[in-house]
C-alpha cells in the first residue's frame, strides 16, 4: 500500500534557527509584519548569523491572508518584505497544517539535492475579522457542499467528536477541561504565549474584578468549579465550551533548513529532521471512525518508520490541541495511550510536564495561541527548543531528552502532518 | 429506462436540485453496491466510474451530534445562535452510509438529553430551498 511503503530522504535535513512572532491579536500589525518579526527572532537565534540572500528557496505556510486581510498571493509579498527577492518562495495551503505541509516540502527539497539552505514557515493574521467571520473562514476548511450546509462549524465538528468519544469510552466533560488547565499551566511559562496565565489566575481575576465592582463575588471552588459554569465558560458547541477551543490569534513562525552536512557551519546544536509522515483523510462521515483521525495514525507511522523509532521512544510532542478533545484524540492516534486511555492519562497527570509523556509544553495551540498557518511550524519551533535545552522556564530536564514529535492537523483531519526531530 | 432526472449528473447541484423536488438522491456504484449519500462520480473505495442514482429512504439513526451556540451566518439569520442553540451531527443512514446533517425537534438546549442511537427520519418541510441542507427528526 502506497501509505506503508518504507520511505528514506535522499540526504539528511537539519533545522539551525527557529524565530517566532509574539502571538496574541495586534491590530496594527498585518502578515508581513508578523513574518518579518519572526525571521528576526530567527536570525538572532543563528549562532553565525543569515542574510535573507544566503537563503536558496522558501515555503510559506498560509491558511486565507485572502479572506482574514483580502491579500492572496502572499508568499512572494514575504520574500520582499524579507528582502530575499528573486529567491523562489511557494505558498502552501493546507488550512491549519498549511505550515506543517510547507515544511515537509522544504525538508523534500534539501533531501532532492536541489537546495541546501532553505527558509520554512507561516503566518496567519487572523484577528481582522470579528468571531463570527473568523469562525465563517474557518469553516470553509470544511466541506462546503455535504458539511457546512447541515450547519457544521468548526467546533461543531470537534464537539461531534467530543461527544463520540464520551458515548464509547469513559470520557468526561471534565477530562477535556483539564487539557485546557494543563496547556494553560504551560503557557504561562512561554514569553511568546498569546495567554500567559493559568486558568486560576483568570478565575481569581474574574473574583478580583467582581469585588472591585461591588458585584456579588463567584464561590468558585477550583479552576473546574470555575470552568463548568456557563456564565464563565459558555458552550460553543455543546461539549466543547470556550475555553475547550483554541483561541484566534495573529502570528508567525519561520525556520532555516539546512542539509545537515552543513549543519555545523550554523551552529553547534542541529536539530535532525528523523522521519516526516504526512496522510489525508476524509470528511467526518465518511470516516472510519468518528473518534480518531486516520490520517493522525498513517501519518505517525510513517514518521516513526523513518525515524526507526516507536511512540515510547518520543520525550516530549507537541500536538495540534485546537480543541481540548484534539490533544486526547491525538495522544491515542499517536499511540502514546491505547484508545479509549487517553482521558486518563489526563486525569493522572501523565501529560503535564512533569508526567511521563509530557504534551505541549509550549501552551499548545489553546495558551500559546493558534494563527493557523503559522502552528506547525511553530510546533516545530518549540521541540527545537526542547531539544537544545533552550526552553526557559518550561525546559523539561534536558538531559534525556533526544527525540520529539509534532503533530499538525489540517481541517478535521483532512491532512496530517507528523515529524520526528533527534537531537544532534 | 433511464428518466430524465435520473440521467443528471453526480454533482451537488443535482443531489440538492434532487432535495428541493422533495427526494433525497444518493449515489450507487453499479460494480459493487456501494452507496454513498453525497453525489460523487468515482467511488473512492471500487474506483468505478459506473454510478448510478439511488433514491434513499431517508431512514436513519443518529450516530453523534453537537449543539452550536455560536451559529454561522447563514443559520444566524434563521434565528439561531447563543439564545437558541442547534443541534447537528452525523446520521447513519438506512442503507449504510454516514452523512452530516443538522438535527431538528430535538432540545438542542438540554443536549444531556439527546440520545445518540435514536431513530431518525429525514425533514423535507425545514429544508430551507434558498440555502439547501439536510435535516432530520426524531421519528
Amino acid at each position: 500500500m502506497a501509505t506503508t511503503r518504507s520511505r528514506r530522504l535522499a540526504r539528511s535535513v537539519s533545522i539551525v534557527g527557529a524565530g517566532l512572532s509574539q502571538f496574541g491579536a495586534y491590530p496594527d500589525k498585518t502578515s508581513r509584519d508578523l513574518f518579518v518579526e519572526a525571521f528576526q527572532d530567527m536570525q538572532e537565534t543563528i549562532d553565525t548569523g543569515i542574510s535573507a540572500q544566503d537563503i536558496e528557496a522558501g515555503y510559506l505556510g498560509n491558511y486565507s491572508a485572502d479572506l482574514f486581510e483580502h491579500q492572496g498571493h502572499t508568499a512572494p509579498i514575504m520574500a520582499d518584505w524579507l528582502g530575499m527577492t528573486p529567491t523562489p518562495i511557494t505558498r502552501i495551503e493546507n488550512a491549519c497544517a498549511s505550515s506543517g505541509s510547507a515544511l515537509r516540502e522544504g525538508v523534500m527539497a534539501i533531501a532532492s539535492g536541489m537546495y541546501d539552505v532553505v527558509l520554512v514557515g507561516g503566518v496567519e493574521k487572523m484577528t481582522s475579522l470579528p468571531t463570527e467571520g473568523v469562525t465563517d473562514v474557518l469553516a470553509s476548511a470544511a466541506d462546503g457542499l455535504y458539511e457546512v450546509p447541515a450547519g457544521l462549524t468548526f467546533p461543531g465538528i470537534f464537539g461531534a467528536i467530543a461527544k463520540a468519544h464520551m458515548d464509547r469510552y469513559e470520557t468526561n466533560l471534565n477530562h477535556l477541561l483539564k487539557v485546557g488547565v494543563k496547556n494553560h499551566e504551560n503557557g504561562k511559562l512561554n514569553p511568546k504565549a498569546q495567554f500567559r496565565v493559568t486558568v486560576r489566575d483568570m478565575m481569581d481575576r474574574r473574583k478580583a474584578r467582581a469585588e472591585q465592582r461591588g458585584e456579588p463575588v463567584p464561590d468558585w471552588d477550583d479552576e473546574l468549579d470555575f470552568l463548568n459554569d456557563a456564565r464563565a465558560n459558555p458552550w460553543i458547541a455543546w461539549p466543547l465550551r470556550l475555553y475547550d477551543c483554541a483561541p484566534i490569534t495573529d502570528g508567525a513562525s519561520c525556520v532555516l533548513l539546512v542539509a545537515s552536512e552543513l549543519a555545523n557551519q550554523f551552529t553547534d546544536k542541529p536539530v535532525h529532521i528523523a522521519g516526516i509522515g504526512q496522510a489525508t483523510g476524509r470528511p467526518l462521515h465518511d470516516a472510519e471512525e468518528l473518534t480518531s483521525l486516520s490520517a493522525a495514525r498513517i501519518a505517525s507511522a510513517q514518521a516513526y518508520e523513518m525515524a526507526g523509532i516507536g511512540p515510547e521512544q518520543v520525550d516530549v510532542a507537541e500536538v495540534h490541541d485546537c480543541f481540548t478533545i484534539a490533544e486526547i484524540v491525538a495522544s491515542e492516534d499517536l499511540g502514546f495511550f491505547a484508545p479509549g486511555e487517553g482521558p486518563h492519562a489526563v486525569d493522572e497527570g501523565r501529560t503535564a510536564r512533569n508526567g511521563d509523556r509530557p504534551i505541549n509544553t509550549s501552551g499548545g495551540l489553546k495558551a500559546k495561541g493558534h494563527p493557523v498557518g503559522a502552528s506547525g511550524v511553530a510546533q516545530v519551533i518549540e521541540v527545537y527548543k526542547q531539544l537544545r535545552g533552550e526552553a526557559g522556564d518550561r525546559q523539561l530536564d534536558n538531559s534525556g531528552l533526544e527525540f520529539g514529535l509534532t503533530h499538525n492537523v489540517g481541517g478535521t483531519g483532512g491532512t496530517c502532518v507528523v515529524n520526528v526531530l533527534q537531537r544532534g | 429506462m433511464t428518466t430524465e432526472s435520473e440521467s443528471r449528473p453526480f454533482n451537488a447541484a443535482s443531489f440538492y436540485a434532487f432535495l428541493k423536488e422533495g427526494r433525497f438522491m444518493g449515489v450507487r456504484c453499479r460494480e459493487n453496491g456501494n452507496i454513498y449519500a453525497e453525489a460523487r462520480p468515482i467511488d473512492p473505495v471500487s474506483h468505478s466510474r459506473d454510478m448510478e442514482w439511488h433514491e434513499l429512504s431517508g431512514r436513519a439513526t443518529l450516530s453523534t451530534f453537537t449543539c452550536i451556540s455560536v451559529a454561522p451566518a447563514s443559520l444566524e439569520a434563521k434565528g439561531f445562535g447563543r439564545n437558541n442553540p442547534y443541534c447537528t451531527g452525523i446520521v447513519t443512514l438506512e442503507e449504510g452510509p454516514r452523512i452530516s446533517a443538522r438535527i431538528a425537534g430535538v432540545d438542542a438546549a438540554n443536549p444531556q438529553n439527546i440520545r445518540t442511537g435514536m431513530a431518525l427520519l429525514i425533514d423535507m418541510s425545514e429544508i430551507d430551498p434558498d440555502e439547501p441542507g439536510l435535516v432530520f427528526r426524531p421519528a
